[in-house]
């Protein structure tokens, strides 16, 4: 799908969080938000699946304006994995079958097995949640955003809490597979050379506000 | 008509305000006990002892004075103790919009359902001089109730906003996702009452019995009816911790299905907040 903010803005108490961006992403593509810490790019990603209400302009996802959706379906359809798995107590298996059960739809155990495997946790299906190391963790974190066949994906930081090892092998999958189901894709990091990686196009906020946005190997040059 | 009450009294006044201080004396030895170390509580015990003695003595000449009121006198009591139990328990939301009113309503409903079958069943008279004691004990537990529910429901969410979120997130209905904290809070108000049940009259024989025993009751009929006084507390704390948390789980949301209720929304932004989410229980 394509995401486009028209003027997003959100103020809370006469603090300005974001303001004012307006950025269009297509399907395929991945956006990178960089900037320093306290520059609005959380505050900005929250806007995009309505987990925060903006306060002024909006977003469109392919030219519908969002607030036409259930903010239920919405969130479905634009995925987010965020900077800890937040994974709910119980095995893996039933973690990836949440999204899809909360519209009524039950996965098969093949189901579960194939989206296992796409993030490389063959056989994890019965494993509990609180045996997973950080690394597993996020990789079911991701595969139960998957389980939702989103067609959008957003990811808040999710490599900032693992080692290196393990943050290169999740910046790997989520590029295959953003590439694989041509998923548009925003992504929140503080690592200019994760951004580097992975993102088509980079924009950098500052303040809340948008101070530039472009193919990534221009805006990060000096970076 | 109340310098004749208190000239009849007189006798027992002096004796009771003599054992009132020695009640005082008793609890500012332990306060005392509790600054060697170092839990501060003078202030709060000073104030706290003397608006009960003060309320209860208030308390005591209006029950002499309205002894013989009726039954609507008797309610219009009780919907002001409701009241006040109201605003007692809604100070452990004050961010909460409309938090007097979540507690009024849940309060009411509890003591309310009770008493009102209390009365229909005989177990209850509309005698004031019994409606309002017992209803009192009634409208105390729920608000009780009413309070752990909020503080419990409150502490549970703020703890746990990064796995709503992940919920809402996928698209869980705001209820699916605070499921748990609902049944923690509704489980916190009656948790207490159910332990005054199991310990009756193993760990306590309670007021109700000990004055029914003392104004010549048959010790058998006393204690059944104190049965039947906590079962109806266990009853009126439910419906209240029940219909309070469902409320406070109504406010906790924004109708766009976004999380509202949240650590010091006020003083922190999101970005940090995100930061400072506890890991996953």
């Amino acid at each position: 799908m394509t995401l486009e903010t028209k003027h997003l803005s959100r103020t809370v108490v006469d603090r300005v969080l974001v303001s004012d961006i307006s950025v269009q992403v297509q399907p395929g593509e991945v956006l990178a938000v960089v900037g320093p810490s306290g520059a609005g790019k959380s505050s900005f990603l929250r806007l995009l699946n309505r987990l925060d209400e903006p306060t002024g302009g909006t977003v469109c996802l392919n030219g519908r304006d969002y607030r036409e959706l259930a903010p239920r379906e919405l969130r479905r359809r634009v995925g987010m994995v965020m900077q800890m798995a937040y994974l709910f107590p119980g095995t893996v298996a039933a973690n990836v079958a949440f999204g899809p059960r909360q519209c009524g739809e039950r996965l098969r155990p093949e189901q579960i097995a194939s989206l296992l495997d796409r993030v490389g946790l063959f056989g994890y299906q019965e494993r509990d949640v609180s045996n997973l190391s950080g690394g597993e963790a996020q990789r079911v974190s991701l595969a139960r955003t998957l389980a939702n066949a989103p067609e959008a994906l957003l990811l808040d930081e999710p490599t900032s809490a693992l080692d290196d090892v393990s943050a290169r092998g999740i910046e790997d999958l989520v590029l295959s597979i953003v590439r694989e189901r041509r998923m548009t894709c925003v992504i929140v990091t503080h690592n200019a050379v994760q951004a580097h990686r992975i993102a088509d196009r980079t924009m950098i906020l500052e303040a809340g506000k948008l101070v530039t946005i472009g193919p990534t190997k221009e805006v990060l040059r000096d970076r | 008509m109340i310098a004749e009450l208190l000239n009849n009294l007189n006798s027992d006044i002096v004796m009771g305000m003599a054992q009132a201080a020695g009640a005082i004396v008793l609890c500012a030895a332990v306060v005392l006990l509790c600054r060697r170390f170092a839990v501060h509580v003078e202030r709060e015990t000073a104030i706290s002892a003397a608006r009960g003695l003060v309320q209860m003595v208030f308390v005591g000449l209006v029950l002499a004075v309205l002894l013989h009121g009726n039954l609507l006198v008797g309610a219009l009591i009780l919907l002001a103790m409701t009241f006040a139990a109201a605003v007692t328990a809604s100070r452990r939301a004050r961010d909460i919009k409309g938090s007097l009113l979540l507690s009024f309503y849940a309060i009411a409903a509890g003591s309310g359902v009770v008493i009102a079958g209390m009365l229909a069943t005989g177990t209850l008279t509309a005698d004031i001089a019994v409606l309002v004691p017992v209803g009192s004990m009634i409208i105390a537990n729920a608000m009780n109730a009413c309070a752990q529910s909020i503080e419990r429901f409150r502490a549970d969410v703020t703890a746990h906003v990064g796995q709503i979120e992940a919920g809402l997130a996928l698209g869980a209905d705001p209820g699916v996702t605070v499921a748990p904290y609902v049944q923690g809070a509704v489980y916190a108000s009656l948790l207490p009452r159910l332990d005054m049940l199991k310990s009756l009259g193993l760990v306590w024989i309670p007021g109700v019995m000990a004055g029914m025993m003392v104004s010549g009751a048959s010790p058998i009929y006393a204690g059944i009816y104190q049965f039947i006084i906590v079962a109806m507390i266990l009853a009126a704390s439910g419906i209240a911790g029940l219909i309070v948390t469902l409320l406070m789980r109504a406010r906790a949301f924004s109708a766009a299905a976004q999380l509202t209720l949240r650590p010091g929304e006020r003083q922190q932004a999101p970005d940090r907040l995100a930061k400072s989410m506890p890991s996953p229980s």
